[in-house]
């Protein structure tokens, strides 16, 4: 808990970006890594020459509005205090994910702080800004208040002590203050304060609509209540979680599928490839970032071509409604990753931007002809011409290290053994899925030469390396890389050892959202996934660590590698240098996702 | 979710021959005073199946379970009783109605089994792994762990005649290998292909085909068409299905039309051919892509039941005796009926002498009465029973209307109904069949006892 407290005050005006390495840091590196946190954070903003982005601004800006109902004005504006600091030209973009997280000193949090925390304690240091603030802002200040006060009474009364003195509530406050804290974070937006429900209801409903849902806090004891009335899937939540990683979802692993399994055959529960597609999530039957994207696309086209709308509703209505029941359902099997998130902006864009004159035949072919462009285009072609690109960069003699077991980069190899190149590989692997070693299957049944290592190895076997190929679940748009747990500290230990790191990516995957740390969001996989250790009953230490309060174990999914370790992006747009993710990003949007 | 349901509930089974008889077909045997069928409905009601057909050997028989279900289940389930000629076996009562499976996928139950797995485990197995059929496996039951040594001895000695010798895959979800009851010989024969294909396989003999079966419309329509000859799903059809999944596509006639026919009528393999490209297939099991694709062919897979599951079939008269007794023993939860505080039910509407004592787990129905000093444990008996004094019942099941005089003693038996037991007469290990009189002073061991 108290590595979360320093930020605040000490920060002059709260500007100044704060920036959490988590991982390793190679200390060799002199420059952006910890030391001096706002020039990597610079990367993103200060790279895109200026005057550009006001060009861009407005063409974007209106279409975004009528597109999405959710990255509008006057949110961005009541986020604008928050979210100041991380660049102005940014913020338009930033607004659908800059809200604020809860735990972990992410550089909008410490305004936040400073902002809520003087609300409460009384008017005076916000008297001075008040000339400057705008309606929405305003706006937004007092449901801050308000929502602080909320909490502050709830935190009140639960201490059963003085609960009803006001002068004793005031007291408290700094003690109260971090459950004050912790709420009124995640009620800014969609406040859920259960006592003011009445007079909050009417701004409530406009943000709503304004701001994107945030993502589930999970340690938020409300919203999880809540979010469990309404699942489908009925989960329990594993016990002895790891403190700084309460606000994500973890269950006990188990438990879902036999609920999901009881619930097989309810009527109207779900369309049966959706479900199908969820099952196989449940039980890591489909993992990795393109097979999950195009096995939930293909679900979604099945469930496009079955269905017909029902009486007196509207296509685009009610198709989108049912497309989000069903993504909700997918969320409950596994949190989606960023590239499903893009796929299915994708999709509900173009059910939106359906002309209305189109019969619901016409509607439903031209919606599946769009899914099937999307998986071809931006997965398949996307993979190939990455292929293409990469394959340039493999010359003979050279000794390429992959970590897990990328698809793009296996199909690099193969392509490249095709060509007659002569190549050794080092699979790097890491426990507990293994991934690497159905690589190593297929690449040593194509006669590729090959060496299997673990990860505890990757910075002796290093030396010999001449590339590293890595695979990414999403490339943010400060040029971090956001992948496979394991994936910084291989890009780390290359980096010192001088070795380029070429990531792969396709396009798609992008987003352009901002993450300084691996903290605020990520997976928990199965704890027991890393508890459990093969080869007998001797090494089972941990057999029944649940029961241990003292005990947390973290299974982690994701993390992210910072720009400075990777050397080069492969795009389907060539080969980039890590910074460069904005312009594709932007154009990229434009262009292609919100035509 | 695109399934269809068909119950065989049998007709008038052979092996239960005292039993049942041409009143009572097999599908109505109370099992602890509930006609068996009912425990596969209610099972499938509860999760949420309500169009069902059941398939009845002989009209006779479709005759009498048709208006029992129609009675008993008249607004929870909408269920279609069909009759097929007797005698066809298993697989050929689904051949004689396979003109009315159109769903995609059909779950197929047999009408003996007495479960509480959920057939919703099986069938989403079945869908996650798109397999051509999913066979549900359990444990093979042990006779009830507090029995007299005589009957446990008696089950164990029954056991082996139906062994079933179950290939596994690495992850317990792939069937490799069956073999079944009869067949089995001192030595396993396993084919090195499959072997190659898979690397490794668990070769287990405690598990037990339950007859329950998610199966892939189009295949088994084909097979059943091919394999005219084939009667029996657990001994025929499904092994043959589990043979021919390894079998590439040129080799062997019949195999390459289950190939294809594999191939076209899985709509959504085809759609996923991309999916498959990008090596999505299971990272546990990238052997498995041989298993699904190399060969074109289909999958089969298993779903095995947990050990806390209860899963039995009523396929022998000590199979009878055992899931009446469990019925309303340990697994009472299936039996639908809330258990007093001594464990037992006793219908208010009965009549009980003076020193009569009901032991735990047994249930009197309605309208029965006893006379004084009498002794029952671990039984069930039947609605209007008239049992006289000094008469002990043991771990028996004693139908309806039965009578029994004074001094009689009743061990391990079966009676059925109208059945009426003459004075000390002692029973042991005996089925008596419907309307049999049991003289006087007789005594009876291991007997089968039935009307000419």
């Amino acid at each position: 808990m108290d590595i979360r407290r320093p930020p605040p005050r000490s920060s002059s005006g709260g500007v100044e970006p704060r920036f959490r390495q988590v991982g390793f840091v190679t200390s060799a590196e002199p420059g952006p890594a910890a030391a001096s946190p706002p020039a990597s954070d610079g990367l993103s903003p200060v790279m895109i020459p200026p005057p550009l982005i006001h060009d861009h601004l407005p063409a974007p800006a209106p279409e975004l509005e009528s597109l999405m109902p959710s990255s509008p004005p006057p949110a961005s504006s009541s986020r604008l205090d928050a979210g100041s600091d991380l660049g102005d030209d940014d913020d338009d973009v930033d607004v659908s994910w800059a809200r604020p997280r809860p735990p972990p000193p992410a550089l909008p949090e410490p305004n936040k702080r400073d902002l809520t925390e003087t609300k409460s304690e009384g008017h005076p240091t916000s008297v001075p800004q008040k000339p400057k603030l705008s309606k929405a802002e305003r706006r937004a200040i007092q449901e801050a208040q308000r929502a602080a006060k909320a909490a502050a009474k709830e935190a009140g009364s639960k201490s059963t002590a003085k609960a009803s003195d006001v002068n004793t509530k005031i007291s408290k406050q700094p003690k109260a203050g971090k459950a004050a804290l912790k709420k009124d974070v995640t009620q800014v937006n969609p406040p859920a304060a259960s006592d003011k429900k009445t007079d909050e209801r009417l701004p409530d409903k406009d943000r709503k609509k304004d701001v994107p849902q945030p993502r589930m806090q999970f340690d938020d004891v409300h919203r999880v209540v809540k979010a469990k009335k309404r699942s489908v899937v009925n989960q329990s939540e594993a016990r002895n979680r790891v403190e700084l990683f309460r606000h994500l979802p973890q269950y006990a692993h188990g438990t879902q599928l036999p609920e999901l399994e009881s619930k097989f055959f309810q009527p109207d529960l779900m369309h049966p490839s959706v479900y199908k597609v969820g099952l196989q999530y449940l039980s890591d039957d489909i993992s990795g970032g393109n097979a999950r994207c195009i096995a939930m696309l293909l679900a979604f086209r099945e469930a496009i071509n079955d269905y017909s709308t029902p009486a007196e509703k509207i296509l685009s209505r009610d198709l989108t409604a049912k497309i989000s029941s069903y993504v909700s359902f997918l969320i409950e099997c596994r949190p989606l990753s960023i590239s499903m998130g893009n796929a299915i902006r994708f999709l509900k864009n173009r059910i939106t931007k359906l002309p209305l004159a189109l019969s619901e035949s016409e509607a439903k072919a031209s919606l599946q002809s769009d899914i099937d462009r999307f998986i071809n285009e931006k997965i398949i072609v996307a993979g190939k011409v990455i292929v293409s690109h990469a394959v340039t960069k493999i010359r003979d003699d050279d000794v390429l290290l992959t970590y897990g077991s990328p698809s793009v980069v296996e199909m690099i190899f193969d392509h490249a053994h095709e060509l007659g190149k002569k190549f050794r590989v080092v699979v790097v692997d890491s426990r507990p899925n293994l991934e690497g070693q159905g690589l190593l299957r297929r690449l040593v049944a194509k006669g590729i030469s090959c060496t299997y290592t673990h990860i505890n190895a990757v910075s002796y076997i290093m030396h010999e390396v001449t590339r590293v190929f890595l695979g990414a679940s999403s490339v943010l748009s400060n040029g971090t890389v956001y992948s496979r747990v394991g994936t910084s500290s291989v890009a780390m230990v290359a980096h010192a050892f001088g070795v380029p790191v070429l990531m792969c990516c396709e396009a798609y995957k992008f987003h352009e959202r901002v993450q300084l740390d691996s903290i605020c969001f990520n997976e928990l996989g199965d704890p027991d996934a890393i508890s459990r250790v093969p080869g007998g009953e001797s090494l089972s230490h941990l057999k029944n660590w649940a029961e241990n309060e003292n005990l947390h174990i973290l299974n982690l999914k994701y993390d992210i590698t910072p720009a400075d370790y990777v050397s080069m992006l492969i795009t389907d747009y060539g080969m980039l240098p890590p910074t460069s993710v904005p312009v594709i990003v932007r154009e990229y949007r434009r262009e292609h996702v919100w035509i | 979710m695109d399934f269809q349901v068909v119950v065989l509930a049998g007709g008038t089974s052979e092996t239960l021959s005292p039993l049942v008889s041409k009143d009572v077909p097999k599908a109505l045997l109370p099992v602890a005073n509930r006609p068996l069928l009912s425990y596969a409905l209610d099972l499938l009601e509860a999760s949420d199946l309500k169009d069902l057909i059941v398939v009845v050997e002989g009209q006779e028989a479709a005759r009498l379970v048709g208006a029992w279900v129609s009675s008993a289940y008249l607004d929870r389930l909408c269920v279609e009783v069909l009759a097929v000629s007797e005698d066809l076996g298993s697989a050929g009562a689904l051949r004689a109605i396979s003109k009315r499976l159109t769903a995609n996928d059909i779950l197929v139950i047999s009408g003996d089994l007495v479960t509480d797995v959920l057939p919703g485990a099986v069938a989403a197995t079945h869908r996650r792994n798109g397999a051509a059929v999913t066979a549900l496996l359990c444990s093979v039951p042990v006779s009830g762990p507090s029995e007299t040594a005589s009957s446990s001895g008696k089950d164990k000695a029954k056991k082996p005649n139906r062994l079933n010798i179950v290939g596994l895959d690495k992850t317990k979800q792939f069937l490799l290998h069956i073999v079944s009851g009869t067949d089995v010989e001192k030595d396993v024969r396993v084919h090195k292909r499959k072997i190659q294909a898979v690397g490794q396989m668990e070769i287990r003999s405690d598990l037990m085909d339950a007859h329950l079966y998610a199966f892939k419309r189009t295949i088994l329509q084909d097979v059943l068409e091919q394999k005219e000859a084939y009667r029996s799903i657990r001994l025929e059809v499904l092994p043959y299905l589990v043979r021919s999944q390894l079998r590439s596509a040129p080799s062997g006639g019949h195999g390459t039309t289950v190939g294809e026919t594999g191939n076209s009528a899985v709509l959504s393999s085809g759609n996923l051919q991309c999916l498959s490209q990008h090596h999505v297939i299971t990272p546990s099991a990238f052997k498995q892509d041989a298993l699904s694709r190399s060969h074109g062919g289909h999958r089969c897979c298993a779903y095995i039941a947990t050990k806390s599951k209860y899963c039995h079939r009523l396929n022998s008269i000590q199979s009878y005796c055992d899931i009446n007794r469990d019925v309303i023993g340990e697994a009472s939860h299936l039996s639908g009926y809330s258990f007093s505080a001594q464990n037992n039910i006793i219908h208010p509407s009965s009549v009980l002498g003076s020193k009569t004592t009901i032991g735990p787990h047994c249930i009197l129905a309605e309208g029965s009465q006893l006379g004084d000093k009498c002794s029952v444990k671990r039984s069930v008996i039947g609605r209007h029973c008239r049992i006289s004094s000094n008469v002990k019942i043991v771990n028996s099941v004693v139908m309806n209307h039965v009578v029994i005089e004074d001094g009689c003693h009743i061990q391990g038996s079966v009676v059925c109904n109208n059945v009426q037991l003459q004075e000390r007469s002692v029973l042991k290990d005996c089925q008596i069949g419907a309307g049999y009189i049991v003289t006087a002073g007789s005594e009876h061991k291991a007997e089968s006892l039935a009307r000419k």
